[in-house]
């Protein structure tokens, strides 16, 4: 009744889509790996102290890429402060106060959308709001600011996830012995939903430290001799730096904005290792 | 379990947090406001028709253009060649990962495709202009420097990972129940997984997709840098073009005054921008809402 | 037992095991040509597992070994040279939880057909599955609706006709009732007794009346071991061991 010759074709058709698959992901890696193979061969001659410790420069030998980090630092530093707190507010509120009205679905609804929205937009808003309208000119308070409002979505999506998986019966079980919703929420559900919360935050400023259109729109100079000292200082980041260098048509600016480009990598490397730690620990204890 | 004890720290908490939510509808509104304000008054001085219809985009030089097809025309192709790269690859991938690979090659490979949506999306546009681009100009020599296939490539292989993971996500929520109703039935692993797992898990496929191709209209950086400044109408990849967003990136790297047109077309060319991602977003967001809504 | 009857699966020896943990122990069992035999027992005692390596199903689970011989017709169904798809187009299975595909009621059951390229008329072959499935007069107006508009019990006889519709030897049934109501599972008892006729059934259990309703044959298994093996009959009535009968009597399980 079965044709054995059909079901031979079959397993033949079988193990090549198999072997493709297997393939096309593999070629991917590869293509990926070798993207930052070839970064590092062109950067990492460049990385040494002299290119930490020094400021750009139109001599690509003199350059470096002091005033791009500290500027960076300063920004997610700036940005972490003002995103997490009111991130992980909002997605307190949304996940444990809120009642399901159409306000709070239409905030639920927005934030997903927000998330989608293209950085540059951000970027926009930061011009015509920050930079503009509340005249704090090309400030890192300006860019962190900018940025604080393009990784709320994603902080406020991963804490309500994180909030969401704390299960009700430790909520009820605080709640039965006369603890205050507050109380509840600071003694049992945020200690529990840390290790979530933690790793959305690290993913998001990860992001931030990354971003460069937003950036660009609101002004950050692409040429700093200077370290920031405060928060209304002009200021560079990692990311504007290399976008100048790489933008230049010379040979050795391409390589050092490798080198800056290995570092950036370096950072998010870590952050992302980070994030993976705090998440495999956060699954082990449960 | 409300607590009926009125307590003003309490009821002051609440508040706080909800402000601290209320942020991002303001946020929302304020994109919406202004965009709305700088693209009305650029309405005021170039009609809609000619803005939308116009094939000639030349906001800075002599004689001046405000046709935006030749933007539209840039993302286009970014759009379409991303997406020619990262559809198929990110399907095959993500049918590897949740139908052929192991739990630890799963393991490993899901953290590095979480890195590699990670990376920023100026060091894609480096690798466009320094690597991919010359490569293509030894294979085509007619390539131009400033291209909108390299560009596209890199894009793709941006999205790539993100195409992936949701692919995957959409593939592991089908039910192991239906692979082995499937099976039993005598069928091999491909007729299982094309027949049975990729169509029942199709709406989050196209949700993954359409979710792509709105983050493939709003990259920035690496169409800034590879794929060239010129807002040429043409649908040559090895030409060199302009997309909405390199064109916003183009102005704001000069000192443009407020008030004035050029200052306008900035807010009217990311309006659209906006329009068309947020349509996008929210046409993925409801085909995740009734995917999920399946298999609960 | 008859000497007409006829040995078309023979269970010789098996061991089954999850990542070392031993599910099914040195179990020796054989089922008959047109009868219905169940395996019945507590909970966790493999019978399952001892069922889903008569198709091979287990295959597709990470870590799960076999030894014994199991053989079908003479034929040894883990030999290297045995193709498991071969093997699951003759041993058909029924699922523990109905399993619809989420497509239209006819694709589900002109599936199995459809791929395996199987000869006559589709349509025909669909409608005697529905049919002899007791669901054809339910269904048969809105066979384009999705499978997944019909309800639990439609949905498992609707799993019935697609096996059906493959025409196999054996049907394996993993608790094909524990997921229904009374009624639901009342019609597919009437069905099994249609089926045998024209079909070899093997059905895992936890439902003892319902075993001693429609089998021929009963295995008890209690940790993964196979207690007793008999007639239906005399398992029930005048079991030799005395878990058996502590089982069959509901002292335990």
């Amino acid at each position: 009744m079965i044709a054995q010759s059909n079901l031979a074709w079959r397993h033949k058709k079988a193990m090549f889509f198999r072997c493709f698959c297997i393939g096309v992901t593999a070629f991917a890696v590869f293509i990926l790996g070798l993207l930052i193979y070839q970064v590092s061969v062109l950067g990492l001659p460049w990385l040494d102290a002299q290119f930490l410790s020094s400021f750009p420069s139109r001599f690509p030998e003199k350059a470096g890429i002091k005033s791009a980090l500290l500027g960076t630092l300063w920004l997610v530093s700036m940005t972490a402060a003002i995103a997490i707190p009111v991130g992980v507010l909002a997605s307190v509120y949304l996940e444990e106060y809120a009642r399901p009205t159409r306000l709070t679905e239409f905030i639920n609804i927005n934030i997903a959308n927000l998330a989608g929205v293209p950085s540059i937009v951000y970027g926009m808003l930061g011009l015509a709001i920050f930079v503009r309208f509340f005249q704090l000119e090309r400030s890192l308070l300006s860019g962190a600011l900018t940025m604080s409002l393009l990784i709320l979505p994603v902080i406020i999506i991963a804490a309500k996830e994180a909030i969401r998986a704390v299960p009700g019966s430790l909520r009820q079980a605080a709640f039965a012995v006369g603890a205050t919703r507050w109380q509840v929420i600071r003694a049992h559900v945020l200690p529990s939903a840390l290790p979530g919360i933690l790793t959305g935050v690290i993913l998001a400023i990860s992001r931030a430290i990354g971003e460069t259109a937003p950036l660009i729109m609101i002004g950050a100079l692409t040429y700093v001799a200077f370290v920031p000292e405060g928060p209304m200082d002009e200021f560079t980041a990692l990311p504007i730096q290399i976008f100048n260098w790489t933008s230049r048509p010379q040979e050795e600016f391409h390589e050092l904005a490798s080198a800056g480009i290995v570092v950036l990598l370096l950072v998010l490397l870590m952050m992302n290792a980070l994030a993976v730690y705090i998440r495999y620990r956060g699954t082990r204890a449960k | 379990m409300k607590t009926r004890t009125p307590r003003y720290l309490e009821n002051s908490l609440q508040a706080v947090f909800f402000m601290c939510a209320a942020i991002s509808a303001v946020t929302t509104v304020a994109v919406i406001g202004i965009l709305a304000v700088e693209t009305w008054g650029f309405l005021q001085q170039i009609s809609l028709v000619e803005f939308l219809f116009g094939t000639r985009w030349s906001p800075l030089l002599h004689p001046k253009s405000y046709g935006l097809l030749p933007l539209l025309a840039g993302t286009t192709l970014i759009v379409v060649g991303a997406s020619l790269v990262a559809l198929p690859v990110g399907l095959a991938s993500a049918i590897f990962l949740s139908e052929y690979a192991s739990e630890r090659t799963r393991n490993i490979l899901k953290p590095v495709l979480e890195v590699l949506a990670g990376i920023p999306t100026v060091v894609y546009g480096f690798f466009a202009l320094t690597f991919v681009t010359p490569l293509l100009r030894i294979v085509l020599p007619d390539t131009h420097v400033f291209n909108a296939a390299s560009a596209a490539i890199v894009v793709g292989i941006m999205v790539l990972p993100m195409v992936a993971s949701l692919c995957d996500d959409a593939f592991r929520a089908v039910p192991d129940n239906l692979r082995e109703g499937a099976y039993s039935l005598g069928a091999t692993s491909f007729e299982v997984t094309t027949r049975i797992v990729v169509p029942a898990g199709l709406s989050g496929v196209f949700a993954a997709f359409v979710l792509a191709i709105s983050r493939a209209i709003g990259e920035t950086m690496a169409v800034t840098l590879a794929a060239g400044a010129t807002p040429n109408l043409t649908m040559n990849p090895l030409e060199s073009i302009q997309t909405m967003t390199a064109y916003i990136v183009q102005v704001s790297l000069g000192d443009t005054p407020a008030g004035t047109l050029t200052y306008q077309t900035l807010f009217a060319v990311a309006s659209v921008l906006f329009l068309v991602t947020l349509c996008l977003n929210i046409a993925a967001n409801m085909i995740m809402k009734r995917f999920q809504e399946v298999y609960e | 037992m008859s000497s007409q009857e006829n040995i078309i699966l023979s269970i010789d020896d098996a061991c089954i095991s999850y990542g070392g943990k031993l599910a099914v122990r040195n179990v020796s069992l054989p089922i008959y040509e047109k009868k219905i035999t169940a395996i019945i027992g507590p909970s966790g005692c493999g019978k399952s597992t001892l069922l889903r390596s008569l198709n091979r199903m287990n295959d597709f689970i990470h870590g799960c070994e076999q030894s014994g011989r199991i053989s079908f017709r003479g034929e040894d169904l883990y030999d290297p040279g045995t193709d498991p798809v071969e093997v699951r187009l003759r041993i058909g299975m029924v699922f523990q939880r109905p399993n619809p595909f989420p497509k239209s009621i006819y694709r589900n059951v002109a599936w199995g057909p459809g791929i395996n390229g199987l000869d006559g008329d589709l349509d025909d072959r669909v409608e005697k599955a529905l049919r002899q499935a007791a669901l054809w007069d339910e269904v048969k107006d809105r066979l384009q609706d999705s499978a997944l508009t019909l309800s639990g019990g439609q949905q498992q006889r609707l799993c019935i006709a697609r096996t059906l519709a493959m025409e196999p030897e054996i049907i394996l049934m993993d608790e094909p009732c524990s997921a229904l109501d009374p009624v639901s599972t009342a019609r597919i008892e009437d069905l099994l007794f249609e089926l045998k006729e024209n079909y070899t059934i093997v059905i895992v259990t936890h439902n003892m009346q319902q075993a001693a309703r429609v089998s021929q044959h009963t295995a008890f298994l209690e940790n993964g071991v196979l207690v007793e093996y008999g007639d239906t009959d005399e398992v029930f009535t005048n079991p030799s061991n005395k878990r058996t009968e502590e089982y069959v009597t509901g002292r335990f399980g």
